[in-house]
């Protein structure tokens, strides 16, 4: 197992569905530290960029690579939340008991640990409650918490705020900060509040499926 | 007519003792089919539903047709194997409640592996990607599916009970219609009708729908309950 999964390398990654291109020609690289916020235009690709990269999807011409070569150890040291996270059939509790049971945790340190974890994420109350019948934003962060728990090297969020107020989708980001600070997060969001947070921008050209990456502090400095 | 049915209706009410011992063998025979039907067919459809291999599709197809075994069919292939001269002929099976056990296993368990595989098919759609995310592989995908789709498959298990227990053709040749042995509801509403003693057949058959509507009711219940609990 190698320190670090990082960096990630996309070598002339393309992507296709149904023999529909989707994205094209994309290269870059990312090192650890800085977080990163992928935008573009509804239909750009930047989901599937973020599957591609994550490994839930398998790129149709190029590579993507990790500094890591056991594929069950990348599993486990990269986390993703996603827009509409599905949630089991059980409660909000066990479904990060789950989480915990499929990372290897011993049975005994479980519940413990999640409970801590849902009420880090505001949702002790809602322990024992079934999860399908959670409002989206409660939803959503229960995947937070699910993924809190595993300190990941690398953490995904594809639009993993976008049912919360603005309030609780800053205080859910400085959680982050504050319970993951050597993660590096990688984010698909919208809103310019999210976007301000974020040091590296990759823009997805919806055309061509290119993209650019910018250093965020550099382009204010020059603007 | 109306007296045959009123008879049929006194038989079951008033607890007749071979209506009822047909009754409770005809039970145990279908319930331990469906059981190992289940058993085996539920796997099987998880696996159907999350692996991709090469051949998947035909085996699809393939479990799909088998849905439609002719009962008569597997009845004789049951007979041939489990007959005297047959491979399986030295377990001494064949006029057994259990040969009916097994026949009745042939046929519901495509019945119940398909309509698992279809219902598990539809859940992976919605849980693959999140729980390849969280890490969860090949066999611990399909428990955690079938898990999951606990209520939705009691239409796969159901549908194969109502096929166990309405079924005449397999277990008439493998069970032989022996009075007090294997003598089952429908092997019995068939022969008192032929012998005249509708009672009987009328009996039998009120506490064959009776059973089926329960079952039915019950599953319904259950699935409503679960979705109002578990969303």
């Amino acid at each position: 197992m190698s320190a670090s999964i990082l960096p990630l390398s996309l070598t002339n990654v393309a992507y296709a569905s149904n023999g529909q291109p989707i994205i094209s020609g994309v290269s870059l690289a990312i090192e650890a530290g800085a977080s990163t916020i992928i935008l573009g235009a509804n239909g750009a690709g930047k989901s599937v960029l973020m599957r591609l990269m994550h490994g839930l999807l398998q790129p149709t011409a190029g590579a993507v690579r990790w500094n890591e070569p056991d594929a069950a150890s990348l599993r486990r040291r990269q986390a993703m939340v996603f827009q509409r996270p599905v949630m089991l059939r059980r409660s909000a509790l066990a479904n990060v008991i789950y989480a915990l049971a499929l990372a290897g945790v011993p049975a005994a340190e479980r519940e413990a640990q999640a409970l801590a974890a849902l009420d880090e994420v505001g949702l002790r109350h809602l322990a024992h409650r079934a999860a399908r019948v959670l409002s989206g934003g409660e939803q959503q962060r229960l995947a937070l918490a699910r993924a809190l728990l595993f300190r990941p090297d690398w953490l995904f969020l594809d639009e993993s705020t976008s049912a919360m107020d603005e309030k609780l989708e800053a205080e859910l980001y400085a959680l982050l900060a504050k319970r993951l600070p050597t993660t590096t997060i990688v984010s698909i969001a919208h809103r310019s509040t999210v976007v301000g947070l974020h040091q590296r921008h990759i823009e997805m050209s919806p055309e061509d499926g290119h993209i650019t990456l910018r250093d965020a502090a550099k382009t204010a400095a020059a603007q | 007519m109306l007296s045959a049915i009123a008879e049929g209706l006194q038989r079951v009410f008033q607890l007749d003792a071979e209506l009822w011992r047909i009754v409770l063998l005809s039970l145990e025979v279908s319930l331990s089919a469906v059981l190992l039907a289940t058993v085996l067919g539920l796997p099987l459809g998880a696996a159907l539903a999350v692996k991709r291999f090469p051949g998947r599709r035909g085996v699809i197809v393939t479990l799909n047709a088998l849905m439609g075994l002719p009962p008569v069919v597997v009845g004789l292939l049951v007979y041939l194997l489990l007959s005297r001269a047959g491979p399986l002929g030295e377990l001494g099976l064949l006029f057994t409640p259990s040969a009916m056990a097994i026949a009745q296993t042939i046929l519901i368990l495509p019945i119940i592996a398909a309509l698992a595989r279809q219902a598990l098919e539809d859940a992976w759609r919605e849980y693959e990607e999140q729980l390849r995310s969280l890490g969860a592989q090949g066999m611990q995908a399909a428990l955690t599916l079938l898990w999951d789709a606990r209520f939705s498959l009691i239409t796969a298990v159901l549908a194969g009970l109502g096929r166990a227990s309405a079924e005449v053709g397999a277990v008439m040749i493998v069970g032989g219609n022996i009075d007090g042995v294997t003598r089952v509801m429908t092997t019995a509403i068939a022969l008192e009708t032929s012998k005249g003693d509708l009672p009987l057949a009328l009996g039998l058959g009120f506490v064959l729908i009776a059973i089926v509507l329960v079952l039915n009711s019950a599953a319904q219940l259950i699935k409503d309950a679960a979705q109002r609990r578990f969303g």
